[in-house]
């Protein structure tokens, strides 16, 4: 009977998850999608803890239901402490950085769980439920360590270049080789010798370490949304891993929605950067595009403007589009620039956003950001729907973008980033590009739209310089 | 180093090579700058001007005697034999045209720098004195043709009845054309353009004309960026194109200039056959004239009414304006002759700019220079696209699709083979888990498909959260008595717990911050 009522609370939970992320794929449902995605979650917890308190006072080998019950709400009471001023403080920029670290969560507990499983089974045992158990870990040691490298990338604490090792396919190869190996040896050993398979699967654990690390390693930071979504997938196949190591069928259902959910995440990014969706799963995505050095070096004169410059452009506009990039990110630039938005709607400019699908280290990283500081979402629009009014428009001003405006990625076959759509804001009468110096982008790619005969440089921080215009802006202008 | 700029010689000329502001901006390159008397004020710049903003005023004969001369038109012979051997001189000097100037320049051992050969290449657009000339002539020509037109050049509605907007017709789309189409139509005037290269056809619109095409009068994408000479057939089309566009026009402004020379494209009989009261404006009037009747640095009207303006002096009859950007041209090349700011000038002949510019070094004629291609034009016009046939290239098409389709159905077929013999073989308990493993995956896959593009980070935010669900996993596990195992689950159930809170917590904060207008 109360099997069946946590069961019953498993399907009630998992139909909440799957409402849950419907209704994150439009904007005036999304925020009902996070609560009942948190339903949902109360409902899957409280399930559990009454299936793991009965197993307490029922099964043999298990603590007391009074021991059982203090560990789990010190356990939850500790995540709660933990994870609550995280979410309450954390800047909208880092969220990349944010996500990236909890996958690492979820690739470490599956990799706990996997043990204890292993350990001490649920079910029958059997060779399904080693294979399992071997997959779950792998699984969730590899989305740990790349979650780990995509974490300390994204926040600046390791080199964003890719690490090419000679050989790289090769050793990936020869690590999954050394996996499979392992995982007969595990299914041939005879069933009294736990300990020796425990050190079987901690092997397996390596493998899963070093495989997550070197695939991450091997991609450069500019390809990190996809990555990021790569391992949200990989974190949701970890925990279906374990669900099937359990028999649960919740941890199934939710860890393959998560899946295959991230799964189509990064398949829509790939395709928004023109990039094999193939190469990005197997890993070593990105080292092309990184590696190779601007062939072409400068390519001629840039002309710059100043800030009191772009102020009388800005005025004397009708049609502005602002495309951000990164760079608006670290600069923290974007309530400077919400503001000027608004000051110029005000002034009757038409002012839009044209936010490109990779920009940021996450995709829509761009959108968060605008949102956080009060940029209206309906004049935020996707590449899409603004590249064919660039033509009409008198001055676009590109913030901390750089690849994603690059020209060279239409008519330069030659051009890493050759064939990856891109914002057209050359098509635009003036184009204002914010930028600290010449350098060149993530991808490593010299930018002709820097060169060309209507684009002027305007030096510096963004932040600082969005706040400079904003003060030559006459005071009637509010 | 001293530079020097001289009063201009030449009979009627305004212009002065350095204004007060450029004189500074000279001066902070390190230069000692040296203006002669009475050189801006044609231009309203006086003496005074010049000395408070760092410059010697000098007299005529001093003038000539320093490390740098810079001046807008070529000096006279005896000018130059004044100059000091090994002295720069910099100024306009159509070294085309004037071999013998080369030939001066060489002899007296002065390097002599032509600005207005200086190439073509977005890098030294900074430096071109032609485009500088020439967008100020597109602009006075207008001005000019207002003047002489006894209309308004925008259309009116009044009380009084209504007028029409002024038609300008302007032959040549170069910096000078385009100009003039900015010029006349902010001055309201209907404005049409042609130009024998269809690359500028986006130009012209972008400034406000209609581009008028010639049929067949297509030309090929210039290497140079100039335009070339016209074939035959491409003449004839064309000039039935100008007769007609000409005969509707109020205003024709012609500014055809290949390489210095002015091809003819308003013939005596076009004049003719147009409207009395109409202008025409030619700027190529210096190279001969575009139009047959003009008479260089004349303004004439025909027998049936037509006024011709031939004037060669429009740059100078803004002499303020065109002086201070001519100046800051002339800055611009010594920012590029002074790598290190410290009024030491050096000649790179590396740079193609300053190789290209250079006219004569050394007592060495160094005209012509190595031709230079230019970056900005396309490195190829499209390449000949093969003539395929519609139909056959559908019916390949639809062959790939159709093999594509049966590679798909051959790959689903395995798949499920797969799928069939994986559960065959396997428990019970491992079929109702992999059921429920299967269309989780498909659901998964449906319910994301269309989501909104901003939605990206909370989605992905959300779907972290929720996959802290492997708390379950860790909570089923935390009673064991076996004590690895209980250690193990607390912290796995411990940083799963994390997660779920950071997790549900920051995407429900983020998605807080969409709003949408009210």
């Amino acid at each position: 009977m109360l099997t069946q009522f946590v069961y019953g609370l498993y399907i009630v939970a998992g139909i909440m998850f799957i409402l849950s992320l419907a209704g994150l794929s439009k904007p005036t449902t999304a925020r009902m999608g996070t609560l009942t995605g948190m339903v949902g979650m109360v409902l899957a917890l409280a399930a559990t803890v009454v299936d793991s308190l009965y197993k307490s006072a029922h099964e043999p080998n298990r603590h007391s239901v009074g021991v059982t019950l203090a560990l789990i709400v010190a356990v939850l009471a500790f995540g709660a402490l933990v994870g609550t001023p995280i979410a309450r403080k954390v800047e909208m920029t880092q969220m990349p950085e944010l996500i990236a670290a909890f996958h690492s969560f979820v690739g470490m507990a599956a990799v706990l769980v996997g043990f204890n499983s292993f350990i001490a089974p649920d079910g029958e045992g059997g060779a399904v439920h080693l294979v399992e158990v071997a997959l779950g870990v792998l699984i969730g040691a590899y989305t740990f360590t790349g979650s780990v490298v995509a974490y300390l990338k994204l926040s600046a604490k390791m080199k964003s270049a890719p690490l090419v090792l000679p050989g790289r396919n090769m050793l990936n190869l020869a690590g999954f080789g050394a996996f499979f190996a392992l995982l007969i040896w595990l299914l041939v050993l005879p069933h009294d010798q736990v300990g020796f398979g425990v050190v079987l699967i901690a092997a397996m654990a390596l493998i899963g370490f070093a495989l997550g690390f070197h695939m991450v390693a091997a991609i450069g930071g500019g390809d990190m949304p996809v990555v990021v979504s790569m391992l949200n997938s990989y974190s949701g196949w970890a925990a279906a891993a374990a669900g099937f190591m359990l028999g649960n069928n919740l941890l199934i259902i939710t860890g393959s929605l998560v899946g295959s959910s991230g799964a189509i995440l990064s398949y829509i990014m790939c395709r928004a950067m023109n990039r094999s969706f193939i190469s990005v799963i197997l890993g070593g995505f990105g080292a092309e595009g990184g590696t190779v050095v601007a062939g072409a070096g400068e390519q001629g004169e840039h002309h710059e403007i100043d800030a009191a410059s772009t102020a009388e452009l800005l005025l004397e506009a009708k049609s502005v589009i602002i495309t951000p990039g990164y760079g608006m990110a670290v600069a923290k630039a974007q309530y400077p620039v919400a503001d000027l938005t608004s000051k110029l709607r005000a002034h009757g400019v038409n002012v839009r956003f044209g936010v490109h699908p990779v920009a940021g280290r996450l995709p829509g990283h761009m959108n968060v950001l605008l949102a956080e500081a009060k940029v209206p979402y309906d004049i935020v629009l996707e590449m899409d729907e603004i590249n064919d009014d660039f033509d009409d428009t008198d001055v676009v001003l590109v913030i901390g973008a750089n690849d994603t405006v690059n020209p060279a990625a239409l008519d330069d076959p030659s051009s890493p980033i050759a064939g990856m759509p891109v914002l057209e804001v050359w098509k635009a009468k003036q184009v204002v590009v914010f930028k600290r110096s010449m350098a060149t982008g993530y991808a490593g790619v010299q930018n002709p739209l820097f060169f060309k005969d209507n684009t002027s440089m305007l030096f510096g921080d963004a932040k600082a310089m969005v706040e400079a215009i904003l003060a030559q802006l006459p005071v009637g202008v509010s | 180093m001293q530079i020097a700029v001289p009063r201009e010689s030449r009979q009627g000329e305004r212009l002065v090579a350095a204004t007060p502001k450029t004189v500074g901006q000279l001066v902070g390159l390190g230069y000692e700058v040296a203006v002669e008397s009475g050189a801006g004020v044609s231009a309203t710049f006086s003496d005074e001007a010049y000395a408070e903003a760092g410059a010697n005023v000098v007299d005529a004969a001093d003038v000539w005697k320093a490390d740098v001369v810079a001046a807008v038109n070529t000096p006279t012979e005896d000018q130059i034999a004044a100059m000091r051997d090994g002295s720069v001189l910099i100024s306009m000097m159509m070294p085309a045209a004037h071999p013998e100037l080369v030939e001066t320049l060489a002899a007296h051992k002065v390097t002599g720098m032509a600005l207005d050969a200086v190439p073509r290449i977005s890098r030294a657009q900074a430096l071109d004195v032609l485009s500088t000339m020439s967008n100020v002539a597109g602009y006075r020509a207008v001005i000019e043709a207002a003047e002489s037109y006894g209309g308004m050049f925008t259309g009116q509605v009044t009380a009084a009845g209504k007028t029409a907007p002024a038609h300008v017709f302007v032959i040549g789309a170069g910096v000078a054309g385009l100009a003039a189409i900015g010029a006349a139509v902010s001055l309201g005037a209907e404005v049409r353009a042609f130009d024998v290269r269809p690359e500028v056809g986006e130009q012209i619109e972008s400034m406000g004309a209609a581009f008028v095409q010639a049929e067949a009068a297509q030309q090929e994408v210039s290497a140079d960026g100039y335009a070339a000479a016209l074939t035959e057939e491409q003449e004839r089309l064309t000039a039935e194109m100008y007769a007609a566009e000409s005969a509707k026009a109020d205003v024709v402004i012609t500014t055809a200039l290949v390489r210095g020379s002015a091809p003819r494209t308003i013939s005596a009989e076009m004049v003719a056959n147009m409207k009395p009261g109409s202008v025409i404006v030619d700027l190529a009037a210096s190279g001969g004239g575009n139009c047959e009747l003009t008479v260089p640095g004349e303004k004439i009207v025909t027998d049936n009414g037509v006024t011709i303006i031939g004037y060669t002096d429009l740059t100078s009859r803004m002499p303020q304006h065109t002086s201070q950007l001519f100046g800051t041209n002339i800055v611009n090349v010594m920012k590029l002759l002074t790598p290190g700011k410290d009024g030491e000038l050096v000649l790179d002949f590396e740079d193609q700019v300053v190789r290209g510019m250079t006219v004569a070094h050394a007592g060495e004629s160094m005209w012509p220079p190595p031709p230079v291609k230019v970056s900005a034009a396309p490195a190829a016009a499209a390449p000949e696209v093969p003539q395929v046939d519609p139909a056959e290239k559908a019916r390949l098409e639809a062959e790939a699709a159709a093999a594509k389709a049966r590679r798909r159905v051959l790959g689903a077929g395995i798949a499920a083979v797969l799928v069939v013999l994986a559960v065959m073989f396997s428990p019970a308990s491992f079929v109702t888990a992999f059921t429920v493993f299967a269309l989780a995956v498909v659901v998964g896959f449906y319910v994301i498909s269309g989501v909104s593009h901003s939605l990206h980070t909370p989605l992905m935010s959300q779907t972290n959260a929720i996959s802290g669900i492997i708390l379950v996993g860790a909570l089923l596990q935390i009673g064991s008595t076996n004590v690895a195992v209980m250690a193990l689950s607390i912290v796995a159930a411990a940083i799963a717990s994390i997660n779920i809170f950071g997790g549900f917590l920051v995407t429900y904060r983020m998605l807080g911050m969409f709003q949408k207008e009210v």
